[in-house]
C-alpha cells in the first residue's frame, strides 16, 4: 500500500474518531469560542478589538491547536495504538501526514467558525472595494496556515506523546515554533480586511511567508518523525 | 564530587568522555585545569580593561562597558547553538552513533541557554539606561528571545526519559529542526518589524566608529567567554557521561537486588 493511500486511511480513521466522540464540537469549538468572548473582555474598547481582530483570531486558533494536538495523540497513546501500528508495519511517514492531514481538516473547522465569530462579535467584514481579491486572500491564508500549524502540531506532539509531563512540554515547543504563523497570518488578514489601512498586495508576501513555513516543517516533519516516534 | 568506576561499568560500552582504566574523581584533567586557569586570568584581564582601562563613551557614558559582557556572550551563545547541531549531525549520521556526541550537544546547548540569558539581562540594564525601557519589540530581541524559549524546549525534550540513546536520537532529530526553525523564526520577525515602523531607537552598532581601546577590550571579551565556553563544555559533557553511568549502574543495582530478594524467598520457601 503506498504511503499515500495510507496516510489517507489513517486521517479517516482520526476523523471518523472525532465525528463519533463529539470531543471536537462539544469541547474545542465551545473552548474556542469562549476565547474570542473573553479577548473581548480583557480588551473592553470597541475600536481596539476592531483593530487587534486579526491577531485574537489566529492567537484563539493556536490555543485551540494545542487542545487538539492532545487529544489527536491521545487517542492513539490511551491503548498503545501508535506502537501497534508501528509493529503492523505502517510507514512512519504515513503516520505523520495522516495525522496532519486529519488535524488540518479538523483547524480548517475550527478557523471558518473562528472568522464567523470574529464578524459578528468584533465587527469584521471585507470592505466592497475588494470583496473578491479580499476573500481569495483570506482563503489562501487560511490554507496555508493550517497546513504549517498542522505540520508543526503533529510533529511536536509526536514527539511530546505518550511521556509524563507531554501536556506542558507541547506548548513550550509549538508556541515558539508557530510564531511565524502568528505574525504572517495575521498580517496577511489585516490586509484583507483592510484593518488600519493595510492593502491586499502587502497579504500577499505573509502568504508567501506561510507557504514555505508549511513546506520546510512539513518535509521536515515527514523525514524526522520516525526518528522521533521510534522507541 | 561523585566518585564512579566506570571499569565495572558494562552497561555503556560507547561512553567516550571519560578514561575506562581508572577510577575517576570528578571531571577535572590537567587540560581542563590549564584551561580554567586561562579562562581566569582572561576574566581578569576582562575586568581590568572593560571596567578600567577602557575608556567611557561621549553619549552612553559609563554603561557602554556593559557591551563587553551583552556582545561576547551572544556571539559564544551562536557558537554554542552550531557546537550542537554539528555534535547533533555527528550522532544521527556516524555508523557508530556515540553518545559522546550526545553529550556534547546537550552540554553545549545548555551552556548556550545560559548565555542567551546573560545577553538578555545585561541588554534589558543597558536598555533600560540608553532607550529608557527595559524591552524593545525590535526584530533582535524578538528573535533572540524566541531563540532562548526555543532551546529551553530542547532542553525540556532532553529530559523525556527513555534510555540515552533514545534521549540521543530525539534530541539530536530536534537540534537538527531548531536550525531550520531559526532562519523561518529571525526573517519574520525582520520583516515583521521592518512593515511596521523604521527602528526608532538609537544605533547602538558600534562596529564602524569604535574606539580602538574598546574595540581591544572587546576582543578580550570575546577570548574570555569562548575559554570559558570550552571550560563548561568540558566539564558539563563529562558530568553528563558521569549522570548516564550512574543510571544505568542505579539500575543494575536494582536487578542485583531484585535477585537477591528472589533467592531469599527460594531458600525461605525450600
Amino acid at each position: 500500500m503506498s504511503v499515500w493511500r495510507m496516510a489517507r486511511l489513517i486521517a479517516a480513521k482520526d476523523l471518523r474518531i472525532e465525528r463519533r466522540s463529539h470531543i471536537v464540537t462539544n469541547q474545542v469549538l465551545p473552548f474556542a469560542g469562549i476565547t474570542i468572548v473573553v479577548f473581548a473582555f480583557a480588551l473592553d474598547k470597541q475600536n481596539v478589538l476592531q483593530t487587534v481582530a486579526p491577531g485574537l483570531v489566529w492567537l484563539a486558533t493556536m490555543f485551540s491547536l494545542l487542545v487538539l494536538v492532545q487529544r489527536l495523540f491521545a487517542v492513539e497513546t490511551d491503548d498503545g495504538a501508535l506502537d501497534a501500528m508501528r509493529v503492523a508495519g505502517i510507514d512512519a511517514r504515513a503516520i505523520y501526514l495522516g495525522k496532519a492531514m486529519a488535524l488540518a481538516a479538523q483547524l480548517l473547522l475550527l478557523e471558518l467558525l473562528l472568522v464567523g465569530a470574529a464578524a459578528f462579535f468584533y465587527d469584521q467584514s471585507i470592505p466592497s472595494d475588494r470583496t473578491f481579491s479580499g476573500v481569495v486572500l483570506l482563503v489562501t491564508t487560511m490554507l496555508c496556515a493550517t497546513c504549517g500549524l498542522a505540520a508543526v502540531g503533529t510533529l511536536y506532539g509526536g514527539l511530546a506523546a505518550g511521556f509524563k509531563g507531554s501536556e506542558t512540554l507541547l506548548p513550550l515547543l509549538t508556541l515558539p515554533a508557530v510564531a511565524p504563523v502568528l505574525i504572517g497570518a495575521t498580517k496577511a488578514f489585516e490586509s484583507a480586511v483592510g484593518t488600519a489601512g493595510a492593502v491586499v498586495s502587502e497579504g500577499w508576501q505573509w502568504v508567501g511567508l506561510l507557504a514555505v513555513f508549511a513546506v520546510a516543517f512539513g518535509v521536515g516533519g515527514t523525514l524526522a518523525f520516525g526518528a522521533l516516534i521510534d522507541d | 564530587m561523585t566518585t564512579i568506576d566506570p571499569a565495572n561499568d558494562q552497561t555503556s560500552p560507547d561512553q567516550s568522555a571519560t578514561p575506562v582504566d581508572a577510577v575517576v574523581r570528578g571531571t577535572g584533567t590537567r587540560a581542563t585545569r590549564l584551561l580554567g586557569i586561562g579562562t581566569v586570568i582572561a576574566m581578569g584581564w576582562l575586568v581590568a580593561f572593560g571596567l578600567g582601562f577602557s575608556p567611557a563613551d561621549r553619549d552612553q557614558k559609563e554603561s557602554v562597558r556593559i557591551l563587553y559582557v551583552h556582545v561576547p556572550t551572544i556571539w559564544i551563545a551562536y557558537l554554542a547553538f552550531v557546537v550542537t547541531a554539528v555534535a547533533s549531525a555527528m550522532y544521527l549520521f556516524t555508523a557508530k552513533k556515540s553518545l559522546g556526541w550526545d553529550r556534547v550537544a546537550g552540554a553545549s546547548a545548555e551552556i548556550g541557554v545560559a548565555f542567551v540569558a546573560v545577553t538578555l539581562a545585561v541588554g534589558a540594564m543597558w536598555g533600560r539606561l540608553t532607550w529608557g525601557v527595559f524591552w524593545q519589540w525590535d526584530a533582535r530581541l524578538t528573535t533572540t528571545a524566541l531563540l532562548f524559549v526555543s532551546y529551553i524546549g530542547y532542553l525540556a525534550v532532553r529530559r523525556l526519559g527513555g534510555s540515552h540513546q533514545q534521549r540521543a536520537k530525539r534530541s539530536a532529530v530536534l537540534g537538527l529542526l531548531f536550525v531550520l526553525e531559526i532562519p523561518l523564526v529571525h526573517f519574520s520577525v525582520r520583516m515583521w518589524r521592518s512593515l511596521h515602523q523604521e527602528p526608532t531607537v538609537a544605533n547602538t552598532d558600534l562596529d564602524t566608529q569604535m574606539d580602538g581601546l574598546m574595540l581591544f577590550s572587546l576582543f578580550v571579551g570575546v577570548i574570555a567567554f569562548t575559554l570559558l565556553y570550552f571550560w563548561l563544555l568540558l566539564h558539563r559533557s563529562r558530568t553528563m557521561a558521569m549522570e548516564d553511568i550512574l543510571e544505568d549502574r542505579g539500575l543494575d543495582d536494582a536487578l542485583v537486588a531484585r535477585r537477591a530478594e528472589g533467592d531469599i524467598d527460594m531458600r525461605g520457601t525450600s
